[in-house]
C-alpha cells in the first residue's frame, strides 16, 4: 500500500519536473523575436566593448536586434561561408576582398579603423621602443631572440602579424617564436605570464585588465593601421539570410549616425575606433 | 596583481546585487542544462536498463564504445552539432544554430553516454543479485526493467548528478554551437571564458565561485529528496 503511494508521488514529482523545464524552454522560444540578425565579427570589437555601445543605438533607430557571434577573422568568414551569419564585420582587407571575388559577398565597405601596437616586457629587452619601424622592431625582436607570443589562430591580428614578419624579413621561428592558437584576450594572459612580446589590436589592450608586467611599447606606423570592413552578404549564395535587415545594419554603420556613434566610443578616455567610411 | 579574497567579493557582491544580467545567464545555464539531464535521463536509464538486462552479438562492442564516449571532448561534440545545425549542414533548414537549443542537442550528448553507460553498469549488478528472485515470481525481463530501474534509484540519482555535473561543467560545446551570445546564448561557462579573455580576472573567478554553488545547490536538493525518501522507506 505505502509502496504504491510511493510510486505515485514519485511519478508525479516527475511530471511536475518535466512540465516545468518544458515551461522554461517555452518562454525561451517566446523571448525569441523575429526581426533580429547575426553577425560575426572579431573579439576585439566585442570584447573592447564596442558593441555594447554602438548596438542600443542601432535597436533603438531600427527596432532590429544584432546577435554578435564575436570569434576570430577566420573562423567568422568560416561561419559566413556556410550560411550562418547575416552579416559580417571583421578586419582583413585582403581577406574581404577574396571574399567578394569569390561570390559570397555582394559589396565590402570601409567603416572604421584602429591601430596595432606592439607589448611587451617592461625592461623591453630587444631594445624595440626607440625602433623607426614596425618591421625593424619585429627585426630586434627576432635577432634577441627574445619571447614572442602569436596568435598562431589565423585572426585578422594573426594574418596581420604574419605580413609584418615578412615586411621584417624574418621567418618567424624557434624557440623564442611561440604559437598559442588562441583569442586575443587569452594571448595576452599568456604573454603576460611569460614576459613575451606580443601584437595587440589597441581596443582590446587598452580595456585588457591583467596586463602585470606588460607595457606598450611601439606605436604610431602606417603599417599598423588596422581597416574594418562590412560585408554585405549574396543572396544568391543563401536566400534563407535576413539580407533586408543586414542591409539596413550595413547602411546604418556606414551613416553619419553610426559612425557617430564608433566615433563617440571611448575608453579610459581614448577613442579606440576612427570611423572613415567614404559615403 | 589580483588575489582571492578580491574573487569572494566579487561573488558575493554579484550575487548580493541580484544583478539582473546575472540572473538571465544563470537561468539560462540551469535551463539549458537541466533540460539536457532531463532528456539524456529519459533515454539513458531505459537504453541503461536493456543493455545490462539483454544479451545480443556486439553488445561487448557497444558498451566499450558507450563507456568511451564518456571521454568525448566537448569541443568535438560541439563541432558536431555545429556541423550538424549548420545552415550548409544536414539539419540545417532547421535554423537552430547559435539558440539555446542548439546548446541542449550538444549536450544531451555529452551527457547520454555517462547517464547510460553508469546505469548499465548499477543494473548489471543488481541484476546479477536479484535474478534467482525476480525470475522465481515470473517476470519478463521487459517487466523486470522498471523494477530494477526504481530499486537502483538511489544509485541512480548519483548517476544523474554526475551527468548534470559535466553538463554545467563543460564550455567547448556551447560555445561553439550557441555563439556566446549576449542575452540569447551567453551561459555561466562561456561568461567566465570571456571574462578570461578580457583580462578581468577577479571577476572571471568570482563568477566560477557562483556556478560552483549553483551546483552545490541542485546537489544539495537532490540529496536532501534523496534522504527524506530513504527515510520514509524505514
Amino acid at each position: 500500500m505505502t509502496e504504491r503511494r510511493k510510486g505515485k508521488m514519485h511519478k508525479t514529482g516527475l511530471i511536475l519536473a518535466a512540465s516545468g523545464l518544458a515551461g522554461l524552454s517555452m518562454t525561451t522560444q517566446a523571448t525569441e523575436g523575429e526581426d533580429f540578425i547575426i553577425l560575426a565579427s572579431t573579439t576585439s570589437t566585442e570584447n573592447s566593448g564596442l558593441f555594447d555601445a554602438i548596438l542600443p543605438r542601432f535597436t533603438a533607430a531600427t527596432g532590429i536586434e544584432v546577435r554578435v557571434v564575436a570569434v576570430g577573422t577566420g573562423q567568422a568568414f568560416e561561419i559566413a561561408r556556410r550560411g550562418d551569419a547575416d552579416s559580417l564585420l571583421v578586419h582583413d582587407t585582403e581577406g574581404e576582398k577574396r571574399f567578394v571575388a569569390e561570390g559570397y559577398a555582394t559589396e565590402r565597405a570601409d567603416v572604421m579603423v584602429n591601430d596595432f601596437v606592439v607589448i611587451g616586457p617592461g625592461d623591453d629587452p630587444a631594445d624595440i621602443a626607440d625602433a623607426d619601424t614596425v618591421a625593424d622592431a619585429f627585426a630586434r625582436i627576432a635577432e634577441a631572440e627574445a619571447p614572442f607570443a602569436s596568435r598562431g589562430d589565423d585572426s585578422g591580428t594573426n594574418r596581420a602579424e604574419l605580413r609584418l614578419w615578412e615586411a621584417a624579413g624574418v621567418a618567424p621561428e624557434g624557440g623564442w617564436y611561440r604559437e598559442l592558437g588562441s583569442g586575443m584576450g587569452p594571448t595576452l594572459n599568456t604573454a603576460a605570464g611569460m614576459d613575451a612580446y606580443v601584437l595587440a589590436d589597441r581596443a582590446s589592450w587598452v580595456a585588457f585588465a591583467n596586463p602585470q608586467g606588460l607595457e606598450l611599447l611601439f606605436e604610431g606606423d602606417e603599417a599598423l593601421f588596422n581597416q574594418y570592413g562590412s560585408l554585405l552578404l549574396s543572396a544568391e549564395r543563401h536566400s534563407h539570410l535576413k539580407h533586408d535587415l543586414a542591409e539596413r545594419w550595413h547602411q546604418w554603420l556606414l551613416s553619419e549616425e553610426g559612425q557617430q556613434a564608433i566615433g563617440d566610443f571611448q575608453i579610459k578616455g581614448q577613442q579606440l575606433f576612427f570611423p572613415n567610411a567614404t559615403k | 596583481m589580483f588575489d582571492d579574497t578580491n574573487a569572494f567579493q566579487t561573488a558575493l557582491s554579484l550575487i548580493m546585487g541580484f544583478d539582473p544580467d546575472l540572473l538571465a545567464i544563470v537561468a539560462l545555464s540551469l535551463r539549458v542544462s537541466l533540460s539536457a539531464v532531463l532528456i539524456a535521463t529519459l533515454i539513458g536509464l531505459p537504453l541503461g536498463a536493456a543493455l545490462a538486462l539483454w544479451k545480443f552479438p556486439g553488445r561487448g562492442t557497444l558498451i566499450v564504445v558507450l563507456n568511451a564516449f564518456m571521454g568525448l571532448p566537448p569541443v568535438v561534440a560541439g563541432l558536431t552539432v555545429y556541423l550538424l545545425l549548420s545552415r550548409a549542414g544536414p539539419l540545417g533548414e532547421l535554423g537552430l544554430l547559435f539558440t539555446p537549443t542548439a546548446m541542449v542537442i550538444a549536450q544531451v550528448i555529452l551527457v547520454l553516454p555517462i547517464i547510460a553507460a553508469l546505469t548499465r553498469q548499477q543494473i548489471e549488478e543488481l541484476h546479477g543479485d536479484y535474478h534467482e528472485q525476480l525470475r522465481s515470481m515470473g517476470l519478463s525481463k521487459r517487466r523486470m526493467m522498471p523494477t530494477l530501474l526504481w530499486d537502483a534509484r538511489f544509485g541512480l540519482m548519483t548517476v544523474i548528478l554526475a551527468g548534470f555535473g559535466r553538463a554545467s561543467a563543460e564550455v567547448g560545446a556551447v560555445m561553439i554551437v550557441g555563439g556566446n551570445i549576449d542575452g540569447v546564448t551567453r551561459v555561466m561557462t562561456t561568461a567566465i571564458v570571456l571574462e578570461t579573455s578580457k583580462g578581468d580576472l577577479p571577476l572571471a573567478l568570482g563568477l566560477g565561485i557562483v556556478l560552483l554553488g549553483l551546483v552545490a545547490l541542485v546537489n544539495a536538493a537532490a540529496y536532501l529528496i534523496g534522504e527524506s525518501a530513504r527515510r520514509r522507506l524505514g
